[in-house]
C-alpha cells in the first residue's frame, strides 16, 4: 500500500487492488526524488569530469592553486548540512531546504563562468556547490523516510541511490558528448549543466510532496514520540541537542562516525589496487567505474533485502565487505581476479551501507527531528572519515602500504564488534514492523 | 501546487525541458569552434629543432620557432601541435593530444619526425630534455589518485632515448629526506632537469605539505632532499646554478618568484621579475631566462629576465609560450 498511503489519505482507499500493489516498488514522492537525484547528478558529474581540464588546460592554474580551492570548506559544509537540516525540521520545510540546496548547485554551475579566471572566485563557486550539496542531502532522504512506511525504507533508499548513481555514469557521456560538438569551449558544458540542473529544480517544485503536517502517515515515531502535527510547538535547538544526549538517536550517530573511521577513502583502494597490480596508469579512472557499477547494480536488491532480513545484518555484511576489500588488498590472489573481486566487493559495500545506514537511523529518529538526526549521522560520518583518512596516510608512512591496509581490515573488525554492541540490543532496530 | 493535475505538471516539465534544452543547444551552437586548421608556416623555411640561433615556443597550441636576435618578429610555425615543448641537441619533446581525454609523450628528430611516442596520464605540464639530447623527462597533473578525494597529484616520468628504459614514475625511487630514509604515499614529483653527465637530475618533491629541491641518481634509483621550498628547478648551462620559482613565504597562495640558486654556497638571488611566475624557466644562455607569463585573458606571452637579478623583465615572444633555445 505504499503508493496509497502517500498519494492520498489512506482512508479514502484502503485497498488499491492487488494489480497495482505488485507493481508499487515504492512510493511516487521517492520515484520524484530518484528522479531529481539522477538528473541533478548527470549535471554534477558533467562538470566534475571537465573541471580539471578546464582548471589546467583552460585556466593554466597549477595543482597548488587548485589545492588551494578545495579542503578549506569540508569543516564549514558539516557545519551548514547540520543548521540546514535543523531549519528543514524547525520550519518543517524539508522540501524547501532541500530545493535551496539543489538550487545552489545550480547556480554554481553559472558562476564557474562568471568567476573567469580568478582563484578566489573560483574557490568561492565550489564552496557554494558544496554547501548547496550539503544542505540537501538531509531533508532529502528525511523526505524519503516520511513518505515512506518504515517496513519498505530499504527498498525505497535502494531504488533511490540506484538512480542517483544512473545519474552519475550518464554525466561524463554528456560531458564528453557536448566537448565532442564544442571544442575547447568548456563554458558550453558549464552552461550544458546549468541547464539540466535547472530542469532537476523544476522536477522538484512540481513532483516532490512534503507531507502535509497532520497526515502522519507511516513517518510516525516509534518510540510514541509527538508526530509531526500542526498543533504541535516548533522543535528548538534544545530538543535538537536532546538527540545527542541519549537513547538510540546518539547511539547511531556514535556508530555512524564508527564506521566512518573504519572507511580509508576510495583513493587509497585504489592507489593500492593500483600499486599491487601495476595497472597501466591510464586504466586508474576505470576502477572507480567499476565500483560504480556494481554500487548501481546492487543497491536496490541490497535495500530489498535489508528490509527482508533487517537492516543492521545487511549494514553488518557490507562493512565485512570492505573488511574483505581491504584483506584482498594485502592478499595472495592476484591479477583480474584481485581487480573484479576488489571492485565488485568495495561496490557492494557501498551498495549495502550508503543508503541502508539512512533507513536504519530512519524510523530511531523522531519525526519531527528527523532532518536534523540525519543530518548529524550524516555528518559523524563525513567528520570521522576524514580523520581516518589522515590517520591511515600516517599508517602508511609508518608501517608501509601492506601493513596499514591490515591494520584498516582489523579497525573494521573492532568497529564492527562497537556496532553491534552500540546497536544490536534495542531489538526494535532490526525488527521490520513498526508498532505504532 | 496542490490545484495543478498530473499532466498539468508533465506539460511544465516537458515546456522546461524544452526551454533549457534550446538555451543548452544554442549555447553549444554559438561556442562550437569551426574545426582548427594548422595555422599556415608563416617563415619561409620549414620547422627544424637542429641546433641554432632560434627560439623554440607554442603559438595556438602549434610549435613554431623565432630567431633569437628578433625573437618578437616572423615566425615559423609547424602543423604540430603541441602543449608543452622543449628541446636540445636536435632532439625534441613534445606533450600532445591523443584523444579529446588523453595525451601522448612524443619524442622527435630534428625534423620533427617522431621517434617514440608513450601514452601518459593526466594533463600535460612540464616537459625537459637534457643538454645532449638523451634525456627526456615529462610532468602531467593526475586526477582521481590523490586520496584527499578530489585534489591533484602529479607524475613526473623519464626515458632515456639511447637505451629505452623508461621511469613510468619517479614515486617509485628511495627518498632521503634530510638525511633519513623517507616514505610515504603523498609523494608527488614535478619539474625535471638533467645534468650534463645524463644521470643525475633535479626535481621537486612534495610531500606532508611541503615542497622540497631533490637531487636524484637514475641508475641508483634514489633521491635526497637539498633545499626547502624550491619548485620547477631548472639547471643553467655551466651547471652552477639552478633558476627556480620560489613560494612567497612558503605559502604557493601567495604566488612564486622567480628566483636563481647558486649550488655552490646555496644563496637564493630574487630576479627583477616580480611578477607570480608558475613556470619551469629556460636558461636561453648563462645570463639569462626565460618563461611564460598570462595576460588576465589567459593568452601567454614568453618574457625573459637577467638570471643575476639585475635588470628588467622584457616582452621576448608575444602570443607563445612553452619557451626553449635550441642549442
Amino acid at each position: 500500500m505504499y503508493l496509497s498511503t502517500v498519494s492520498r489519505p489512506a482512508a479514502e482507499d484502503p485497498d488499491p487492488g492487488p494489480r497495482r500493489r505488485r507493481f508499487a516498488l515504492v512510493s511516487g514522492n521517492v520515484v520524484a526524488l530518484g528522479t531529481v537525484s539522477l538528473i541533478t547528478d548527470v549535471s554534477a558529474e558533467m562538470v566534475a569530469a571537465v573541471l580539471p581540464l578546464y582548471l589546467v588546460l583552460g585556466l593554466h592554474l597549477s595543482p597548488v592553486a587548485f589545492g588551494v580551492l578545495d579542503g578549506v570548506h569540508t569543516g564549514a559544509t558539516a557545519l551548514l548540512r547540520v543548521v540546514g537540516g535543523f531549519a528543514a525540521d524547525r520550519f518543517r520545510r524539508r522540501k524547501l531546504i532541500a530545493g535551496i540546496g539543489y538550487t545552489l548547485s545550480a547556480v554554481a554551475k553559472l558562476g564557474l563562468l562568471l568567476a573567469g579566471r580568478s582563484i578566489p572566485a573560483i574557490g568561492a563557486v565550489i564552496a557554494v556547490d558544496r554547501i548547496g550539496k550539503g544542505v540537501r542531502s538531509a531533508p532529502r532522504d528525511a523526505l524519503i523516510t516520511l513518505s515512506t512506511p518504515p517496513e519498505a525504507l530499504g527498498r525505497a533508499f535502494g531504488v533511490h541511490r540506484a538512480m542517483d548513481s544512473v545519474g552519475a555514469f550518464l554525466g561524463p557521456l554528456a560531458a564528453f558528448a557536448v566537448l565532442l560538438v564544442v571544442g575547447q569551449s568548456y563554458d558550453a558544458v558549464f552552461v550544458t549543466s546549468f541547464c539540466i540542473a535547472a530542469l532537476a529544480v523544476v522536477v522538484l517544485v512540481l513532483f516532490v510532496r512534503e507531507r502535509p503536517p497532520g497526515e502522519a502517515a507511516d513517518g510516525g515515531t516509534v518510540d510514541g514520540g509527538p508526530s509531526d502535527g500542526p498543533g504541535d510547538p516548533t522543535v528548538s535547538v534544545r530538543e535538537a541537542f536532546g538527540l545527542l544526549r541519549g537513547g538510540p538517536a546518539r547511539r547511531l550517530v556514535l556508530a555512524a562516525a564508527m564506521l566512518g573511521l573504519a572507511t580509508i577513502g576510495d583513493g587509497f583502494v585504489y592507489l593500492l589496487l593500483q600499486r599491487r597490480e601495476d595497472l597501466g596508469l591510464r586504466w586508474f579512472p576505470l576502477l572507480a567505474v567499476g565500483t560504480s557499477l556494481a554500487y548501481l547494480l546492487l543497491a536496490a536488491p541490497l535495500g530489498v533485502l535489508a528490509d527482508r532480513i533487517g537492516r543492521l545484518p545487511v549494514v553488518i555484511g557490507g562493512y565485512s565487505a570492505l573488511g574483505a576489500t581491504y584483506l584482498l588488498l594485502a592478499g595472495p590472489v592476484d591479477g583480474w581476479p584481485l581487480i573484479a573481486l576488489t571492485l565488485a566487493l568495495y561496490g557492494a559495500f557501498y551498495a549495502a551501507t550508503d543508503g541502508v545506514l539512512i533507513a536504519l537511523a530512519g524510523p530511531v529518529l523522531p519525526a519531527r527531528l528527523r532532518t536534523t538526526g540525519i543530518a548529524l549521522v550524516q555528518t559523524g560520518q563525513a567528520l570521522a572519515y576524514l580523520v581516518s583518512s589522515v590517520l591511515f596516510g600516517l599508517a602508511w608512512q609508518a608501517w608501509g602500504p601492506e601493513n596499514a591496509i591490515r591494520a584498516a581490515a582489523v579497525a573494521v573488525a573492532g568497529v564492527l564488534v562497537g556496532t553491534l554492541l552500540l546497536l544490536a540490543s534495542p531489538s526494535r532496530l532490526t525488527t521490520r514492523k513498526v508498532p505504532r | 501546487m496542490t490545484a495543478m493535475s498530473n499532466r498539468a505538471k508533465l506539460g511544465v516539465v516537458v515546456a522546461s525541458a524544452v526551454l533549457l534544452g534550446s538555451v543548452a543547444a544554442g549555447y553549444v551552437a554559438v561556442a562550437a569552434e569551426p574545426a582548427s586548421a594548422p595555422p599556415p608556416a608563416t617563415g619561409d623555411q620549414a620547422l627544424t629543432l637542429a641546433p641554432g640561433p632560434r627560439l623554440l615556443a607554442i603559438t595556438d597550441r602549434h610549435l613554431s620557432t623565432v630567431a633569437t636576435a628578433d625573437p618578437a618578429g616572423s615566425r615559423t610555425v609547424s602543423g604540430l601541435e603541441c602543449l608543452r615543448v622543449y628541446a636540445a641537441a636536435g632532439t625534441g619533446v613534445c606533450l600532445k593530444p591523443e584523444t579529446a581525454w588523453s595525451y601522448q609523450m612524443v619524442v622527435l628528430d630534428a625534423a620533427l619526425r617522431q621517434t617514440r611516442a608513450i601514452s601518459v596520464p593526466g594533463l600535460p605540464n612540464r616537459a625537459r630534455v637534457s643538454a645532449s639530447g638523451r634525456m627526456v623527462s615529462w610532468t602531467t597533473f593526475v586526477g582521481g589518485d590523490s586520496y584527499t578525494s578530489s585534489g591533484f597529484s602529479t607524475r613526473s616520468g623519464i626515458l632515456d632515448t639511447r637505451t629505452g628504459t623508461t621511469v613510468a614514475s619517479l614515486e617509485e625511487f628511495a627518498i632521503t629526506r634530510d638525511g633519513r630514509g623517507y616514505r610515504n604515499a603523498d609523494v608527488n614529483y614535478w619539474g625535471v632537469t638533467f645534468t650534463a653527465d645524463d644521470n643525475r637530475f633535479y626535481a621537486t618533491m612534495a610531500t606532508g605539505g611541503r615542497r622540497y629541491l631533490v637531487r636524484g641518481d637514475l641508475a641508483a634509483r634514489t633521491v635526497e632532499t637539498l633545499k626547502d621550498n624550491v619548485e620547477c628547478p631548472s639547471l643553467s648551462p655551466d651547471g652552477t646554478r639552478l633558476a627556480f620559482k620560489e613560494a612567497i613565504g612558503a605559502d604557493p597562495a601567495k604566488g612564486w618568484r622567480l628566483s636563481v640558486l647558486d649550488l655552490a654556497t646555496m644563496r637564493v638571488t630574487a630576479t627583477a621579475e616580480t611578477r607570480s611566475v608558475d613556470d619551469q624557466a629556460a636558461w636561453l644562455d648563462s645570463g639569462k631566462l626565460a618563461y611564460t607569463l598570462r595576460r588576465d585573458d589567459g593568452q601567454p606571452d614568453v618574457w625573459s629576465v637577467p638570471a643575476d637579478g639585475s635588470g628588467a623583465a622584457t616582452l621576448a615572444i608575444p602570443g607563445a609560450e612553452s619557451p626553449s633555445p635550441l642549442t
